[in-house]
């Protein structure tokens, strides 16, 4: 069940408070999250109920510091319980993740005023985030998004801004009821029109529209915001305009983490299931495990796994120095969800028939996993990240 | 109201093993004894309702910390770690009086603990240590209610066709079970602020034991021989829907008449 004795053990290098958090949520995730995961699945149902005694205990606070209303922990405890909640259900671990992304720039660039507003509900869980970048025209190319803000009011101090458009994909976004929505307000200025702005259900003007039909993670409900003439208070402005790139691209870098972390925990998971499979399961005269082809491949999921782990916290250790992320995130993200794809879809090989069926969890990870190389930046879009820091540094070294 | 709840801190449950002279081997994980946190969960619930405090209390190697950060974490207000090499090996006997010693040191109206241990036990160290330090034994306790002045406390226990109700003044000594309640998660908060809570560490010295009076060396039982339960013989699965596979179980206590 655990990941503990594993070649670069997940509890490896922990302090004692992760540790003790690692295995509480492990604890939980395997009593409370795994048993009903199938079931959400098929239903396409996000379970609220679930998601608030996760905030009880504390997780939708980890990673902020005590002084802003958080538990105190660091991004790399955060990992941690990334990878237990994965491991038990993708899904919830996305909702989590969404709807850390969605608070991190209003900690991390709000006004005192705003955070005090804002945070306190979701560090609680009383509000679930979302966070709405991503447009029909505009996907990898977010810098081109077309929803627009206009002022209303004085130009240079203006009382509000009136905003049109419409996002999709937005994951959590059924059941959530804060939006952190990015809007241009100068659509000829490219990035450096796209702003950011605090949305809450409700606001005149704002609607879901339909709900996203998915291949996996879905009891992770995705769905479109339509904003018709939607008015959001100047107050609710986060950051300067033009800013909302930099902050958009800011708090993915940590989200890729996150989501690095959930790919890790899917893959161990998948990782475990094979291996007991192939210990229980007999075929010509032995267990399945004898056969030479099988190890070769339960090794090389191994390796993948603790690959992904290893960038993962890398990445993690860097953000917790202070240190830029933006490659070591694209690494990690890149990295762990092809594990998670390559890994998950190995183990469907290793049950064999009972594998493709929806009777065991198996199918589901291989599902839940393939969205991961596409959200938060895809992986594609890593490469272009990675391949210009790369350059960067040689052209930097002639 | 002050609760001290006896934590037991024992080896991971799945992985026990004895060493070559039939002793427990505490030297892998530890972890607390799930039969204990039912009381802590008892205790903490107290906490929260009429302000008590609880002290944790262990005997145990140095890996017992992890048992006791979990139940600081928890909630509990502070912990005391009897620790000295010396006491490993030490029997039922043994343990009580050191839990005693331990208890003598502490202020207290209630004692908790639970029903046995997940590592084994001769059963006999809540009732003995009742009995040695003088105090109203309480046990299988299903509900704990003390009496809002502390002065006294009211137990319910299950019996086949109901409950029986035991009262006793304080000081006393309660052994509950599991119909008290889960035990909570940690919080992450919890787990925070246990960082900065107080964990005494006494020894021997502080007890003022002899090294000699624990220990294997002075155990007054010992264990001869230990064999492995043996292999369980092979299960009947039934895969089917409800009514029927209902239906399949009945018919098959039937044959057994066990119905
Ligand atoms: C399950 C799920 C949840 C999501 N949740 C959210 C959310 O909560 N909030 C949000 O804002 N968005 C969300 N998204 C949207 C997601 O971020 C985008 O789908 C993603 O950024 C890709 O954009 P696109 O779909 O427009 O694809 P496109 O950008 O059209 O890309 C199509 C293909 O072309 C490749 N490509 C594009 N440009 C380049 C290039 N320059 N070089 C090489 N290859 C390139 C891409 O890698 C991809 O393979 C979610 C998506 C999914 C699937």
């Amino acid at each position: 069940m655990t990941a503990t004795g594993a070649a670069v053990a997940a509890s490896t290098g922990l302090t004692d408070e992760e540790r003790l958090l690692q295995e509480t949520v492990r604890d939980f995730a395997t009593r409370e999250l795994a048993p009903g995961a199938g079931e959400r699945d098929e239903a396409e149902r996000f379970e609220r109920p679930l998601f608030e005694r996760m905030a009880q205990l504390g997780f939708t606070a980890a990673p902020f510091p005590e002084e802003a209303g958080g538990a105190g922990f660091s991004y790399r405890a955060w990992t941690l319980v990334m990878e237990e909640v994965a491991y038990a259900d993708m899904a919830m671990a996305i909702t989590l993740s969404v709807h850390i992304l969605s608070q991190y720039p209003v900690f991390a660039c709000g006004t005192e005023e705003q955070r005090r507003r804002w945070l306190g509900p979701m560090l609680t869980g009383e509000a679930l985030g979302a966070f709405g970048l991503t447009e029909p025209h505009a996907g990898s190319d977010a810098s081109a998004i077309r929803t627009r803000a206009l002022r209303i009011g004085v130009a240079g101090s203006p009382q509000a801004y009136r905003v049109t458009g419409s996002k999709i994909w937005i994951s959590n976004a059924p059941d959530a009821e804060r939006y952190l929505v990015f809007a241009t307000v100068d659509p000829d200025a490219g990035s450096a029109g796209i702003t950011a702005f605090l949305v809450e259900k409700g606001m005149p003007g704002f609607r879901l529209g339909r709900k996203e039909r998915k291949m996996g993670i879905k009891a992770c409900p995705a769905a479109e915001l339509i904003f018709e003439a939607m008015e959001v208070p100047a107050e609710n402005r986060l950051g300067a305009e033009g800013e909302g790139y930099r902050i958009a691209l800011s708090a993915l870098g940590e989200g890729r983490i996150s989501i690095a972390a959930a790919c890790t925990g899917l893959a161990q998971a998948a990782l475990d299931a094979a291996a007991r499979h192939l210990t229980e399961r007999r075929a010509f005269g032995g267990p399945l495990s004898e056969q030479q082809g099988l190890r070769f491949m339960l090794a090389e999921m191994a390796q993948k796994v603790a690959a992904a782990r290893a960038l993962t916290r890398a990445a993690a250790e860097a953000k917790d120095r202070g240190e830029p992320i933006g490659e070591a995130a694209s690494l990690a993200k890149w990295t762990a969800s092809d594990a998670a794809m390559s890994v998950t879809t190995d183990a469907v090989q290793l049950f064999g028939g009972s594998g493709y069926s929806r009777e065991l969890p198996v199918e589901r990870m291989m599902r839940d996993a393939k969205g991961a190389q596409i959200y938060e930046g895809t992986n594609q879009i890593h490469r272009l990240i990675v391949a210009e820091q790369v350059l960067k540094r040689a052209a930097e070294a002639r | 109201m002050r609760i001290v709840v006896l934590l037991k801190a024992v080896p991971v449950v799945g992985t026990e093993r004895l060493t070559s002279d039939l002793r427990t081997d505490r030297s892998g994980t530890l972890e607390a004894n799930g039969a204990d946190e039912y009381l802590l969960e008892a205790a903490l619930k107290l906490a929260e309702t009429s302000g008590a405090e609880v002290t944790l209390l262990t005997i145990g190697p140095a890996g017992a910390t992890e048992a006791l950060r979990k139940g600081l974490a928890m909630g509990a207000a502070s912990a005391v770690h009897v620790a000295d090499d010396q006491i490993s090996g030490s029997d039922g006997t043994q343990t009580v009086e050191l839990l005693a010693a331990a208890l003598g040191r502490l202020e207290y109206e209630l004692v908790f603990c639970g029903a046995d241990s997940s590592d084994g036990g001769g059963g006999v160290v809540p009732a003995a240590l009742a009995v040695r330090l003088g105090l109203p034994y309480l046990s299988y306790a299903s509900q704990i209610e003390p009496a809002p002045d502390g002065s006294s406390v009211r137990i319910r226990r299950l019996n086949p066709t109901g409950y029986d109700v035991l009262e006793a003044p304080t000081p006393a000594l309660v052994m509950g079970t599991q119909v008290l309640g889960e035990p909570r998660y940690p919080s992450l908060r919890g787990i925070m602020q246990a960082r900065s809570k107080q964990v005494q560490t006494w020894t021997l010295a502080d007890l003022g034991f002899e090294p000699s009076a624990v220990g294997a060396a002075a155990a007054r039982t010992a264990v001869v021989s230990a064999e492995r339960p043996p292999e369980r013989g092979g299960a009947t699965v039934i895969r089917d829907e409800p009514d029927a596979a209902v239906q399949q179980i009945v018919e098959f206590l039937a044959t057994r008449r066990l119905l």
